[in-house]
């Protein structure tokens, strides 16, 4: 488990290497010096000359990428080219945002998903594990920033219960505020997300409900439902958790949009803002920091089908 | 302290005070006490305002955008002019000026009693060290080309500021507006500040909000309000929703007119319109033909019915004025009778003018709003006329390497925001290349005048041969929208180069 564990570590970081490679040639890709950007319209081209040295962006694309791997390997993002602030600092504000929101709303996805994807999957052939099915089939299709609106409509603008957007000016001190300006963005991300978790518990419980071993078990006279909690539930985690570690990145990433819906400082408006303004070292950091995460989710969704699997732990040796 | 209620546009304005005057009213019958009717607002209340731009940072030399300037001139740092909002330029912290004979020499009084909020006094040696920082090598503040003229700045003593030019320059008290004094002890003000403004800076969390509270040792009449809170959104639709959900009570500018409908006509909101400076224009190449001949662009100008343009676009809102000068510019005069609507004599121009079957042109559209609508409604009326016109649209950023600097156009469209830029028209090397001596003359030698008076009527001449010319095709102005809720009143509507005083805000309870 241990050399398993060392040998996915060393895959992670080979993967970070090529990530940021791969990132550091898509952005020099793009037309636009971000120096004129800065300047703005109107600037005479001498300023825009000192821009660039300022930012480095006239310097020879190998020295560029070798300070970019230096830097990274200390894990200094830089500084921005527009706030000039430290891009850890910022992202580690931002990520302050965007980590519990997407957490929670995971938690709470869970929470909704398994028992009624287990529900489905157990009364099929019943008319309201047919209307689950319909349901989370309905949910997978509707977009993430759809959902957000109709909730601020319903939540905010009729009932007055949620703000409709924004973060409290002092943050989590203000805890009270803080947690109201999450409520509607978690739901949305949320209902969505448990949308498409719930098909997929569904899938693997029908599969450990028409296993051998779970027939075995009933012949040696456990109930059904003892059985199943016995034996279907690690059986049927072992799928789900693969595709829980891909869920989480991707609403990591979808957060993006949500963050927009409601005007959250987190790590999407981030990066949307940092496009607009070619700032590179912002986008960068917010890049390299999210490959980061979604390459840990899926180590740690590895790592944990291997606890749950002694059959996969098997293989790896 | 400037008076709101003597503003040219006016008129909004006075339908707040009505709502207020009604809540006054109510409550006054409700407390039936003379001191609820001689207080009809909250000296305490916090002003919450939704704005759609956040500050990069907080120093405007730095590349901070225009929301730094929105939040902090007037309110946190003022400078020795003011803009006020009807386009006057006022002394602020200049106490008196004299100008020398040959224009050459400003010897600036500054006030007395004046503190920083760190409480440290405010001295020449601090407004020769603001100057420079506009002028610095690495500033890349937006006025720093205006104040090149500026030769040197001495200080005889603490009160007195002797600034020498190398060319006589009337605006300078203007341009010295943008010019925020900071104190000189302050060093980096990227994420903090030490202004004179009546607020002070409270907090500010990058990507949601900024806070001001009133600064105690103020100089000035102190605010109407208990302080202010900017909150920032990305998203024009969130930024509705927080002032139809009482987050916010005004939204410093509403961008599209679909969302209006909203607040209008309902008595929980005042809308209000403003003189914006953004004009949308389509520039032709005055360099290359047809559209080097003055003819054709008139008889252009004529064949399209901008009345109908800028209702398609904003409804009731937005003013035309026939030229690129803005009503708040000192040198405004409403020119839309020249080259008015007219389509039946732009054939007959154009066939003098060696055009009888009408021309075909590409116009180059930035690819964001309003331009691809606006390029489709040229096309159609164009058509009508016999000129073809083909649609390019390309990204801002084609539009600055393609148009701007390389000038390798037909015509393209833009959205120009500054207050007082009609003296592009007197370079002949901006990217339009429109060449009139006789502009170019009027232009660069108001700069020299030796009154205002005398430098507003030469670009007022200068604007009217402009519009003779047909430089440019000027379509209309964009409104300034400032929506609030009712109980709020005396904000600023012009919002000149996005600057919003804050201080005579009033909110009722």
């Amino acid at each position: 488990m241990l050399r398993y564990i060392l040998r996915r570590l060393v895959i992670l970081l080979l993967s970070l290497f090529i990530a940021a490679v791969v990132l550091f040639v898509l952005l020099r890709l793009l037309p636009g010096d971000p120096a004129n950007a800065l300047v703005g319209v109107g600037a005479t081209p001498e300023q825009i000359a000192a821009a660039q040295a300022q930012l480095g962006s006239d310097q020879p694309l190998g020295v560029q990428f070798l300070s970019y791997l230096g830097d990274l390997a200390r894990f200094d993002l830089g500084n921005s080219f527009v706030s000039r602030s430290s891009v850890l600092d910022e992202i580690s504000r931002r990520l302050s945002v965007t980590l519990p929101l997407t957490l929670a709303a995971f938690v709470l996805a869970l929470v909704i998903a398994i028992p009624l994807g287990i529900l489905a999957a157990v009364k099929a052939d019943r008319w309201y594990g047919l209307l689950l099915s319909v349901v989370s089939q309905v949910g997978i299709a509707v977009p993430v920033f759809w959902l957000g609106i109709l909730l601020v409509y319903e939540f905010s603008l009729n009932l007055r219960l949620l703000p409709s957007g924004g973060f409290p000016l002092r943050g989590y001190a203000d805890p009270g505020r803080a947690i109201e300006s999450m409520v509607l963005p978690v739901l949305t991300i949320a209902i969505v997300m448990s949308a498409s978790l719930m098909r997929y518990v569904r899938a693997a419980t029908l599969e450990v409900l028409g296993s051998d071993f779970l027939r075995t078990a009933r012949a040696l006279g456990e109930s059904h439902t003892g059985a199943l909690m016995r034996h279907g539930l690690r059986n049927a985690a072992v799928p789900v958790v693969s595709v829980l570690g891909i869920e989480l990145s991707t609403t990591f990433l979808g957060a993006v949009v949500v963050e927009q819906v409601f005007s959250l400082p987190g790590m999407g408006s981030m990066l949307l803002l940092g496009i607009q303004q070619r700032d590179y070292p912002n986008i960068q950091g917010v890049l390299i920091v999210s490959t980061l995460l979604v390459l840990l989710t899926g180590f740690l969704a590895d790592i944990l089908q291997r606890v749950l699997d002694p059959r996969l732990r098997k293989e790896a040796r | 302290m400037l008076s709101r209620t003597d503003m040219s546009f006016g008129a909004p304005l006075a339908r707040g005070r009505a709502a207020l005057a009604t809540l006054t009213a109510v409550s006054a019958l409700a407390l039936s006490s003379a001191a609820a009717m001689a207080q009809d607002y909250d000296p305490q209340a916090v002003v919450n305002i939704g704005s759609l731009y956040e500050p990069q940072n907080l120093d405007n030399t730095q590349g901070a955008g225009q929301g730094i300037n929105e939040a902090f001139n007037g309110n946190v740092y003022e400078g020795l002019f003011v803009l006020t909002d009807d386009g006057d330029v006022e002394p602020k912290l200049v106490d008196s000026y004299e100008i020398s004979d040959d224009g050459l020499t400003y010897t600036f009084t500054l006030k007395d009693g004046v503190t920083f909020h760190s409480g440290e006094k405010m001295t020449s040696a601090d407004v020769k060290s603001s100057i420079e920082r506009v002028t610095a090598e690495n500033s890349a503040s937006s006025r720093k080309k205006t104040l090149t003229v500026i030769d040197s700045i001495e200080t005889p003593d603490d009160k007195t500021v002797v600034v020498t030019l190398s060319a006589p320059s009337i605006s300078l008290p203007y341009n010295l507006s943008y010019v925020w004094i900071v104190n000189d002890d302050a060093g980096d003000i990227s994420a903090s500040e030490d202004g004179t403004g009546p607020y002070t800076l409270q907090e500010w969390r990058r990507g949601s909000a900024l806070a001001m509270v009133p600064f105690e040792d103020y100089w000035g009449e102190e605010p109407t309000n208990g302080g202010v809170m900017f909150q920032y959104f990305t998203d024009a639709t969130a930024q509705n929703n927080a002032l139809l959900t009482g987050a916010v009570d005004i939204i410093t500018s509403v961008q599209s007119p679909d969302a209006l409908s909203m607040f209008t006509d309902n008595p929980d909101f005042t809308v209000s319109e403003g003189a914006s400076t953004t004009k949308e224009l389509m520039a032709y190449n005055d360099r290359v033909a047809p559209f080097d001949n003055a003819q054709v662009r008139a008889a252009l100008s004529r064949a399209v019915d901008k009345e109908k343009l800028l209702q398609a676009i904003w409804g009731d809102y937005g003013t035309l004025i026939g030229s690129f000068v803005p009503p708040t510019d000192p040198w405004y005069v409403d020119l839309n009778d020249v080259n008015a609507y007219d389509p039946e004599s732009t054939k007959e121009m154009l066939a003098e003018a060696g055009y009888p079957d009408g021309f075909s042109f590409t116009l180059d559209t930035p690819d964001y709003d309003p331009h691809p609508v606006v390029a489709q409604f040229l096309q159609n009326e164009l058509a009508k006329v016999d000129v073809d016109v083909k649609i390019n649209i390309i990204t801002a950023n084609e539009w600055y390497t393609k148009i701007y600097k390389a000038h390798d156009f037909d015509a393209t469209l833009q959205e120009h925001v500054n207050h007082r830029d009609i003296v592009f028209y007197g370079n002949p090397d901006f990217y339009w290349g429109y060449d009139n001596p006789e502009v170019t003359r009027l232009i660069s030698e108001s700069e020299s005048a030796h009154s205002m008076e005398e430098q507003t009527e030469m670009l007022t001449e200068a604007n009217k041969i402009i519009a003779e010319d047909a430089a440019s095709m000027w379509l209309y102005l964009y409104p300034q929208i400032v929506v609030s809720t009712s109980n709020v009143s005396g904000y600023p509507l012009n919002g000149l180069n996005s600057q919003f005083f804050a201080y005579d805000i009033q909110k009722a309870d």
